[in-house]
């Protein structure tokens, strides 16, 4: 029972940033049927500079902040990089976000420098007793504000003009715009959500007292196994995804010493791979992707 | 008369086969002719590495000789990006299982820490690990089949995680991480090609073996190209279910495709560390993948030309940035301070890539066109 408390409470956390994460990407999937790959790169961004306005502005304004000024990055990004493109094939644009990951990738790490980097969360390595079972503060943390944000998130495209303008282009981008919609607008909106989901999934992934390092963006990739999993276009099958693949990780590295000695250790760094894999051979379009109609 | 051309009439073909000969216009042939009397001489004229006094702008013969190997592993991709049109990010994959092929059939065994047969000959472990690299592509490519686009970019992108793992923990086949282990040695019928002898140089014997190989893969993809083979990939690329109704055996042609990029890609992971003579298992990361990719669209992807373009103009960027700290004073070389010279090269590769799909999507292929036709057309503008 503790070890099933803590494997949840630790999946559940991790599994939030990869649905932060995964939300980004599928948000800028539904209205602009690309997947950027630039999300790396904005989560480096973005907690490379929490790591800077935590010193004079605290955590919890510095956070925030960061999540906006990422927002504002990646809004610049889609206006010089992206929106040229709009209309050519959706191969093109997506190389065209990874060559922006790793232009961006190099800038945020050059800021990261030689001394440590930290995000200095108030929760460190704390831990609080729940159901009789140490469960560290941060992954409450991270699960508590995903919920927040998940639910902001939901406010946003039910009840403003803006989300509906968005659910409206996403379901069809030509009737949107012959509606009034400016497709444009909601193409920046999408990126600016993204970048800024990304940036606090970002300083969430180095908050337990560890620095933030070149190697953060790493975690963003396995987003894209939850979006496979969750289908590209489903924000609940992102959340979802992330939530499952986060507890999934966490189980395979608590019972590694059962695994077969050639696989390695740290097996689980791959297991979310080798999920979407064995997922993909199964389900093509995910667990709750839809289907795509094919016309010639 | 058919199949014959009358001079005068460069345009005019009077069979399908001149149509879509190999080198269908004198000015081609010509061209590629002095190309390979040049390669061919290529030793004569550049130096080798390491000379005296060299500045590392010098064009030297490990460069070259890298470059076309390099341009084998494009080549490959090309096939598979440019003209079965299956976004492939996976061929560092690729490129590594050929590489520990070609290691653990040449290695030998000194230490007892890595596995190694000591079959030192050229013949034998460059074939092997294009076949067994195109095994995988063949396990892999059910996949291919079933996803479209963006799915499979994501899949491929994931085998590049699975195998770096693997590499990295298999100690026995890679040495480990930062360890790494000797690069197969290159043997040709029982002569070393990669120690100096009297008559040649090391860089220059190991230049020639790149060079001749990249005729032939070249030669080889062109074929594959303009076959059967080549128009059932374009047409694929184009619309795969039209292709599909027209009679394209979808499932066939993109595991044939997968199969042959995965050849090209592991003879070329096999060769690509023999200049350097070593290799760690941490190379094989997403970036040698987009590094590849940055090769095929800037060169130009549909075409074999653009993707040995794209090889040599990666390749030969590399000492230009190097040589940078010399003449841009806040450029650092040691990486541990920033802006470094490694970072520059990063951005540049990301940068070009952006810049050409926006401003010149056909790349390099389609500068080199756009000369060439108004030169044609000369004084006319059209």
């Amino acid at each position: 029972m503790t070890e099933a408390v803590q494997i949840l409470s630790r999946g559940l956390g991790i599994g939030s940033v990869y649905a932060l994460l995964a939300l980004g990407f599928v948000i800028i999937y539904k209205s602009t049927r690309v997947i950027s790959f630039a999300q790396p790169a904005f989560m480096l961004a973005g907690a490379v500079l929490a790591t800077y306005l935590v010193i004079p502005l605290g955590f919890f304004a510095a956070v925030p902040l960061a999540a906006l000024g990422t927002a504002a990055l990646a809004l610049g990004v889609e206006r010089v990089a992206v929106r040229p493109m709009v209309g050519r094939p959706a191969f093109t644009v997506a190389i065209i976000t990874l060559g922006v990951d790793v232009v961006v990738r190099v800038f945020a790490s050059a800021f990261i420098g030689i001394e440590l980097r930290q995000v200095r969360d108030p929760w460190g390595l704390k831990s609080t007793i729940i159901f009789g079972t140490e469960v560290q503060q941060r992954h409450i943390a991270m699960l508590v504000t995903t919920a927040v944000i998940v639910a902001a998130l939901y406010a946003f495209f039910r009840f403003t003009r803006m989300g509906l303008a968005m659910r409206a282009a996403a379901y069809d981008q030509e009737a949107a715009m012959a509606q009034g919609i400016s497709v444009g607008a909601v193409f920046a909106m999408s990126w600016a959500i993204a970048g800024a989901l990304a940036a606090v999934g970002g300083v969430f992934a180095a908050t337990g007292g560890g620095s933030v390092e070149q190697t953060l963006w790493i975690i963003a990739l396995v987003a894209l196994p939850v979006i496979i999993l969750g289908g590209l276009d489903s924000l609940l099958g992102a959340v979802l995804g992330g939530l499952m693949v986060g507890v999934l990780q966490e189980l395979v590295a608590q019972y590694q010493q059962y695994f077969p000695e050639w696989m390695g250790g740290n097996i689980s760094v791959i297991t979310p791979y080798v999920v979407m894999l064995l997922v993909l051979l199964v389900r093509p379009y995910g667990l709750f992707g839809t289907r795509e109609v094919e016309r010639v | 008369m058919s199949g014959t051309k009358l001079s005068g009439r460069p345009m005019l073909y009077t069979s399908y086969a001149s149509e879509m000969a190999l080198l269908n216009t004198t000015t081609k042939k010509v061209m590629v002719g002095l190309l390979l009397v040049f390669g061919a001489a290529a030793p004569f004229i550049f130096p080798d590495a390491g000379g005296a006094g060299d500045s590392p702008l010098d064009i030297n013969l490990q460069l070259l000789a890298n470059a076309c190997i390099a341009a084998i592993g494009a080549i490959g991709l090309g096939l598979v990006t440019g003209y079965a049109g299956q976004v492939s990010l996976g061929h560092a994959f690729f490129l590594g299982i050929g590489a520990y092929t070609a290691a653990v059939i040449s290695g030998t065994d000194r230490t007892g820490r890595l596995v190694g047969y000591g079959v030192d000959e050229i013949l034998i472990w460059l074939p092997a690990a294009g076949i067994v690299a195109a095994i995988a592509g063949i396990i892999v490519a059910p996949l291919a089949t079933r996803l479209r686009g963006l799915y499979l970019a994501i899949v491929t992108l994931g085998l590049v995680f699975i195998g770096e793992h693997f590499f990295k923990e298999l100690t026995n086949i890679s040495g480990g991480t930062n360890i790494g282990r000797p690069a197969p040695t290159a043997t040709l019928f029982g002569v070393r090609l990669d120690v100096t002898d009297p008559n040649f140089s090391r860089d220059q014997k190991l230049y020639w073996l790149a060079f001749v190989l990249l005729v032939i893969f070249a030669l080889a993809a062109r074929n594959l190209a303009r076959s059967r083979v080549g128009r059932a990939f374009n047409a694929i690329r184009d619309r795969d279910i039209a292709a599909g109704v027209m009679g394209v055996n979808l499932a066939r042609y993109k595991t044939v495709a997968f199969a042959v990029s995965s050849f090209y890609a592991g003879c070329c992971g096999a060769l690509f560390f023999i200049v350097s003579g070593f290799f760690v298992p941490e190379a094989f990361n997403l970036e040698l993948s987009v590094l590849f990719i940055a090769m095929v669209l800037v060169g130009g992807a549909g075409t074999i030309s653009g993707a040995i373009l794209g090889a040599f103009f990666f390749t030969l960027l590399r000492p230009v940035t190097r040589a940078l700290p010399e003449y841009v004073p806040f450029i650092s070389d040691v990486s541990s301070e920033s802006p470094n010279v490694f970072q520059l090269e990063t951005v540049l590769y990301g940068a070009l890539i952006i810049v050409f799909l926006i401003f010149e999507p056909r790349g390099l292929f389609g500068i080199w066109l756009r000369i060439r036709n108004y030169w044609k057309a000369w004084p006319f503008s059209y």
